[in-house]
Order: C-alpha cells, then sequence, then structure tokens
C-alpha cells in the first residue's frame, strides 16, 4: 500500500510522522551545537548508556510490577546521568578524556543488555532499541517529546547569546565572566535530552547521524549558527518523513532507510560544493 | 600619580608545582603606557598573560590588575586573542562576533538589547569595518580578522588592552596599519601586547617587557643588541628605529 494512502487511514502511522517533526526540531538545534562545538563523540557515548535507563525501566515493570518505570521516562534518566558524568570527567581530567568516553560508552550498553537478558521480550525490544522503532510511538510518549521539545528549545533560544560565545571561543566567554563549566555541562545536558528524543525515532545505534548530519548539510549552507539550527531542524524532518514513506511500502526499517538518505543526502551536498568550487575557480582564471 | 594598571611582585608560577616558568617575577606598568612583551617561545609570554588574566594562579606572589584582583578585574580588561586558534568553520557573523564583547556580569543570560547592538556596530566603524556586519567572519582575510577581534576587546569599553601576538600572519603594510590604530587607542587606554617579533616591537612600542623566566622591564630606546642577544641567547637580527618626538 502507498505511503499516501495509508496516512489518513492508520493512527500509528500519523504518531510516526508527528515523532518526526517533534524530534526534529530539537535535532536542528542541539545538533549545530553538537557539530560546533566538536562534541559527537560524547553524543554517542550519551546515545549508548540510554540502553541501561531502558533496560532498567523495562527491567523493573515486567519483572517487578512497577507501572511507572516507562522506557522513556529510564532512557531521561540514563542520558541525563550518562551527560552529567561525562562532562565532570572530561572537565576535571581531559587529557583522556577519549578514554573515558570510549569505555562509558561500552559500560552504559552492557549495562543495558543486562537488565534486557533478566527481562522477558529480550530480542524484540532490544531490536527497537538498537534499531529505532518510529511505527510503535504511542500518543502518550508524544506528549512527552513534546515537553522535551519544549525544554531544549526554550532554554537554548533564552541562553542563544551564551551558548553560541561558549562554543566559538571558550577562553574567552570565562574572561567576559561567564560560567563556562556550567553551560557545557548545560549544553550536554540538551544533548541527552535531544539524544533521547531522536532514540525513538531511528534508535541508539543510528542517533548520531541523525544528530550530526542534518546540522553538517546546514553548515554547509549558512552563515549563522541560528540559521544552520533552522535549516538543520527543516532537513531533519524531511530525511525521517522521507525516510518512513520510502520505507512503508517494500516494508523495510524506517530508523536505517532515514539515515542512507541523509547520508546520501551529505555526500550530495559535498560533491555539489566542490563541483562549484572548482568551476568558481575556473572562471576566476578566465 | 595614579597607581599602577597591572602590578606584580615576586610572582612566581610552575606546573605541577616543579617545572618552573616564571620565578619572582616584579614588574609595574603604568596607566596609558603602551607596552611590549617579548621573549623566546617558552619563555613564558603565554603563562604571564594568563596570570594577568587570572586564568592561572601564582604559586607565589601577588597581583593587583586595575587596583585588585585579576578575577574581579577581568571584565574591565579587553582581551584579544590570536585568531589562528578560532574554527574557521564557525557559523558566525562579524556582528556576533563583537556582540560577544558585550557579554559580562550585566548580560550572564538572555538576548543582547539594542544598546549592545549599538555599540557594537560603532566600534567595529571605529576599526574600519562599517557595513561589514552581516558578512560572515569565516570569509574575512587575517587583517580583517584582527580588526573584528580588536572591535571584540574593545567593545566593552575597557580600561586595560591586553592583546596576545596581534600581528602574527598580517603582511607589513596591514601590520601597519593596525598599528597607528593601536596607537590611536593609546590616548585613552593602557596597551599591553605580547610579540615574539622584534622589529615592528621598537618603533611603536615605549616599554619593553622582557620574559625569558625571569623578566626586565626596558625603555624602548635602551634596548641594544646585548640584551636582545642574551634574552634569546643567540644572534637576533637587530633593527634600530628613531623615536621622533
Amino acid at each position: 500500500m502507498d505511503f499516501l494512502d495509508a496516512l489518513p487511514r492508520f493512527a500509528f502511522l500519523q504518531h510516526a510522522l508527528l515523532a518526526g517533526v517533534l524530534a526534529g526540531v530539537a535535532c536542528g538545534v542541539v545538533g549545530s551545537f553538537v557539530v560546533v562545538r566538536r562534541i559527537t563523540s560524547i553524543a554517542g557515548a550519551i546515545a549508548h548508556c540510554v540502553l541501561a535507563g531502558l533496560g532498567a525501566a523495562r527491567w523493573l515493570q515486567v519483572v517487578h510490577g512497577q507501572a511507572w518505570a516507562s522506557p522513556m521516562l529510564g532512557a531521561v534518566a540514563a542520558a541525563l546521568i550518562a551527560a552529567l558524568l561525562i562532562g565532570v570527567i572530561s572537565l576535571r581530567a581531559k587529557e583522556r578524556e577519549d578514554t573515558l568516553i570510549g569505555a562509558l560508552w561500552a559500560v552504559g550498553m552492557a549495562v543495558g543488555i543486562l537488565f534486557i537478558a533478566r527481562t522477558p521480550g529480550y530480542d524484540q525490544d532490544l531490536m527497537s532499541y538498537l534499531f529505532g522503532n518510529i511505527l510503535l510511538v504511542r500518543g502518550s510518549d508524544l506528549w512527552l517529546m513534546l515537553a522535551l521539545d519544549l525544554v531544549v528549545v526554550a532554554l537554548c533560544a533564552a541562553l542563544y547569546p551564551q551558548l553560541q560565545a561558549v562554543c566559538f571561543d571558550e577562553e574567552f566567554a570565562r574572561l567576559r565572566g561567564l560560567h563556562v563549566e556550567l553551560y557545557y555541562l548545560l549544553l550536554l545536558g540538551l544533548t541527552a535530552l535531544t539524544v533521547v528524543l531522536l532514540v525513538t525515532v531511528v534508535g541508539i545505534v543510528l542517533v548520531i547521524a541523525l544528530l550530526t548530519l542534518p546540522a553538517a548539510i546546514a553548515g554547509q549552507l549558512t552563515s549563522t549558527l541560528r540559521g544552520m539550527m533552522a535549516a538543520a531542524a527543516v532537513l531533519s524532518i524531511a530525511f525521517t518523513i522521507t525516510g518512513l514513506a520510502v520505507s512503508y511500502g517494500p516494508d523495510l526499517p524506517a530508523g536505517a532507510t532515514t539515515i542512507v538518505i541523509a547520508g546520501l543526502a551529505y555526500l550530495a551536498v559535498l560533491g555539489g560544493r566542490r563541483v562549484l568550487r572548482r568551476s568558481a575557480a575556473v572562471a576566476k582564471e578566465r | 600619580m595614579s597607581a599602577p594598571v597591572i602590578e606584580l611582585e615576586g610572582v612566581s608560577f610552575a606546573f605541577d608545582g616543579r617545572h618552573p616558568v616564571l620565578s619572582d617575577v616584579t614588574l609595574a606598568v603604568e596607566p596609558l603606557s603602551f607596552a611590549c612583551m617579548i621573549g623566546p617561545n617558552g619563555g613564558g609570554k603565554t603563562t604571564l598573560l594568563k596570570l594577568i588574566l587570572g586564568l592561572l594562579e601564582p604559586t607565589t606572589g601577588r597581583i593587583r590588575v586595575l587596583g585588585t584582583s585579576p578575577q574581579r578585574a577581568r571584565h574591565r580588561i579587553g582581551y584579544m586573542s590570536q585568531h589562528a586558534t578560532l574554527d574557521r568553520a564557525f557559523p558566525v557573523r562579524v556582528l556576533d562576533v563583537v556582540l560577544m564583547g558585550r557579554l559580562g556580569p550585566r548580560r550572564v543570560a538572555g538576548p543582547f538589547d539594542r544598546a549592545d547592538v549599538a555599540a557594537a556596530r560603532d566600534t567595529l566603524a571605529g576599526v574600519g569595518l562599517a557595513g561589514w556586519e552581516r558578512r560572515p567572519f569565516a570569509d574575512l582575510s587575517g587583517g580583517q580578522r584582527q580588526r573584528v577581534l580588536l572591535a571584540r576587546a574593545l567593545t566593552s569599553s575597557p580600561e586595560l588592552l591586553l592583546l596576545d601576538e596581534p600581528a602574527s600572519g598580517l603582511d607589513q603594510k596591514v601590520e601597519r596599519d593596525f598599528f597607528d590604530l593601536l596607537i590611536e587607542l593609546n590616548r585613552t587606554t593602557t596597551v599591553v601586547l605580547v610579540s615574539h617579533d622584534l622589529g615592528f616591537v621598537q618603533s611603536f612600542v615605549r616599554s619593553v617587557i622582557c620574559v625569558h623566566g625571569a623578566v626586565d622591564v626596558h625603555e624602548t630606546n635602551q634596548l641594544d643588541g646585548n640584551t636582545i642577544r642574551e634574552l634569546y641567547s643567540g644572534e637576533v637580527r637587530m633593527v634600530r628605529h628613531d623615536h621622533s618626538e
């Protein structure tokens, strides 16, 4: 069945579409900060620690009957704890930062796998956490996603000049009296919340791509951070919806399809810029 | 006679408490002076600058800047970093970079207001870049970027201007224009700059702070080949400029 025919008929497709839009907004804003501040690997580590939260919450729900422990809540908690941990570590021990990030990346994931192994329904859960299943988004998830979106966008809007200054020139920002460390931790916290939003859409393993590819393309097209954020949000939403539409007919995984489309778009923009620059250089020589 | 703008008394600094970079430094920079710190790489120029800015704490000794501690004086200092250390690909416009200088104790959160934008535009015009507000910072030449960073340092109306290697990567004509601008600013502001280049120092600067573990201060016209050979422990091309007063 065609995606456009199916869309008005099935609530799960409408939910998926809305989830893509909500995740895309935060993705554009925070993804741009992640790209210009060069904290992609930190975002990756936070994403993989989310599995620990998802696994623990699912375990509490299924094995111990704790209905309040929703996987989304577990994901938010794990992401924020991971962000705080990485933030404090990288501020204190600059020289060994990459090792510690790598360790946390793997340990977070291992903890999640242990919890899931002790929970009935292992295989299905693990696959949808790792690779996402946007078609399983429920109405209640959408409200939580909207709330996360509002928090992320409101904080970024209120502190835009300060966050921009800290990302552009940390030393200068410190000399102007900004609490650089606090802003850094805030940025990691915002990254954590955005990662949770994106895990719903593409899953833990593919989060980094959706966080950085739209922002990287947008960075090639605009000359302000604000413009980069807007363009990245539009691109992220476009990739998610296209991924959803393309994957629906042949029944492909939506998350993976989205990421492949985003990757192809990135390559096309890089290639296009090279061609443009070369023809500009040729024109100059004449 | 007013109090010195920068005052160091017996200041020593060592990384990890073991590797001494500066030992027993005592110096005073008087108001409205135009001073240059020179010295070999690894001699402690950057360390001295960071001590004055309060980014590092001295192991021993006392530092006063603008009559108070470096941390408290910080927002009254205009600091110009080396543009080479900034990310060329960062998407930011010229005016946005200058506006960063308006951040401070009054603006730790929230957007800039009209007064901030007006001040940033005025400062940009003052460094000869009126009309460049909306240009991407990445598209500028080295000399233009230096001017933008100078404007960023100036837009908070600082009482002291500290510049780290402001002439690096500039051709001679651009460098000359840049220093003319600094001389103009020096009428109302104390200027201290760091340079590894001796040639230009002598024609513009009134006193030279030689940093090589220890620190000596010389009047520019007393500098001779011996002092400089001692400083760099080797043969150095010496160019004398006479001061026309």
